[in-house]
């Protein structure tokens, strides 16, 4: 029997202009007309947002738990990457 | 039409202006067809509003019963307001609860079309389709009415009905060039509401008066436009525009079928059996 279940999508809402858009959940929906339909009203209901992204969930190549050690440990002792050594010069207020 | 017993009538009060002093019959005959006419327009929307609220826990998918439930609710928020309007034009202080909840199946003007059962989704959603149409249509009117109340409640339906017309013709679309059954369904569902949509255009219990005055919008002259919107979805949808006589109607005129009474009774019990009760 094959699946009568409607495929899976990533909602991304972006709240206003000039933010990007965050990833809010996700919904079932026939096609990607409806997916953007839907998240509409599941996920903007309450003036949540001004833009919407729809995302098939099987296009999105994820990282997994087994890989995070390699992915992400290394950068724990590179403290040289965060820009905390510099002395701000004074009166500069927007840096 | 009826014509006017005076060549010159004062013009429309609007906004709820309340009578005061001497009793002035053209004010009171005025005050009683803006009355009627914003009556129509909001248990269209408040019965809509009810037979959509029946679909909540039983669409097919989590998703659409929001999406039902948004509509529904949409619609209710215009019926609320022109409910409260109408309450004001009256001047008898009834409010909009009194008018939804403690009217007799007589007193109600909505139309056929949106009073009937709707538990099979094709239905609902040609329905929706046929309605919005309307509702679009009307609203894109009204919003120059000479009433400021009435244009004000348009400009902002405008935009709720022309997602419901969106949302109707999604599903219109997919279930009518779908699988066969769901063909044979959507068509079937479409020929059966197909019979309701004329009563919308008629204009006979309307007063020439408010369509004159600018109030009121003629139903008869939105045929075409609101037939425009519809038929191009329906052959997309590989379906066949239903040529079906039209049932007789009589909404407007407070003639309803015998679901109405049910549906009547469903919504208004909780404020009749418990009169005053509030949260």
């Amino acid at each position: 029997m094959s699946s009568t279940e409607w495929p899976l999508w990533e909602v991304f809402v972006r709240s206003r202009r000039g933010l990007s858009h965050v990833h809010a959940g996700s919904l079932h929906a026939p096609d990607a007309e409806m997916a953007l339909r839907n998240a509409r009203d599941v996920y903007t209901r309450r003036e949540e947002g001004v833009s919407l992204w729809v995302v098939p969930s099987a296009v999105i190549e994820a990282s997994t738990p087994d890989e995070r050690d390699s992915f992400f440990d290394p950068a724990a002792d590179k403290i040289y990457r965060h820009p905390t050594f510099y002395d701000v010069p004074e009166g500069v207020e927007h840096l | 039409m009826i014509t006017p017993p005076d060549s010159s009538p004062p013009p429309l009060r609007s906004s709820g202006e309340q009578s005061r002093g001497a009793p002035d019959p053209a004010a009171d005959r005025q005050a009683k067809q803006l009355f009627d006419y914003t009556l129509a327009l909001a248990d269209d929307a408040l019965v809509s509003a009810q037979r959509m609220g029946w679909w909540i826990s039983r669409a097919p998918q989590l998703e659409e019963d929001l999406a039902l439930a948004n509509i529904g609710l949409d619609q209710l928020g215009q019926a609320r307001t022109l409910l409260a309007y109408a309450g004001q034009v009256e001047g008898a202080g009834r409010g909009e609860d009194d008018l939804a909840y403690l009217r007799d199946e007589r007193d109600f003007r909505n139309v056929h079309l949106v009073e009937r059962d709707q538990s099979d989704f094709g239905v609902a959603m040609a329905r929706l389709l046929l309605f919005s149409a309307w509702q679009a249509e009307l609203y894109g009117a009204l919003r120059t009415s000479t009433d400021t109340t009435l244009a004000g409640v348009a400009g902002k339906a405008v935009k709720e009905v022309a997602y419901h017309l969106d949302h109707a013709r999604q599903w219109v679309l997919r279930l009518g060039d779908g699988t066969e059954e769901s063909h044979e369904r959507m068509q079937a569902a479409l020929d059966a509401e197909w019979r309701y949509l004329l009563e919308l255009f008629d204009n006979d219990w309307l007063d020439g008066d408010l369509v004159e005055a600018g109030v009121a919008i003629d139903p008869a002259r939105l045929c075409d436009a609101v037939l425009a919107r519809i038929e191009p979805v329906v052959t997309e949808a590989t379906l066949v525009v239903p040529e079906v006589a039209p049932a007789i109607g009589g909404g407007r005129r407070g003639l309803h079928t015998e679901q109405m009474g049910y549906l009547l009774a469903e919504m208004q019990h909780l404020t009749r059996s418990h009169p005053g009760a509030t949260w």
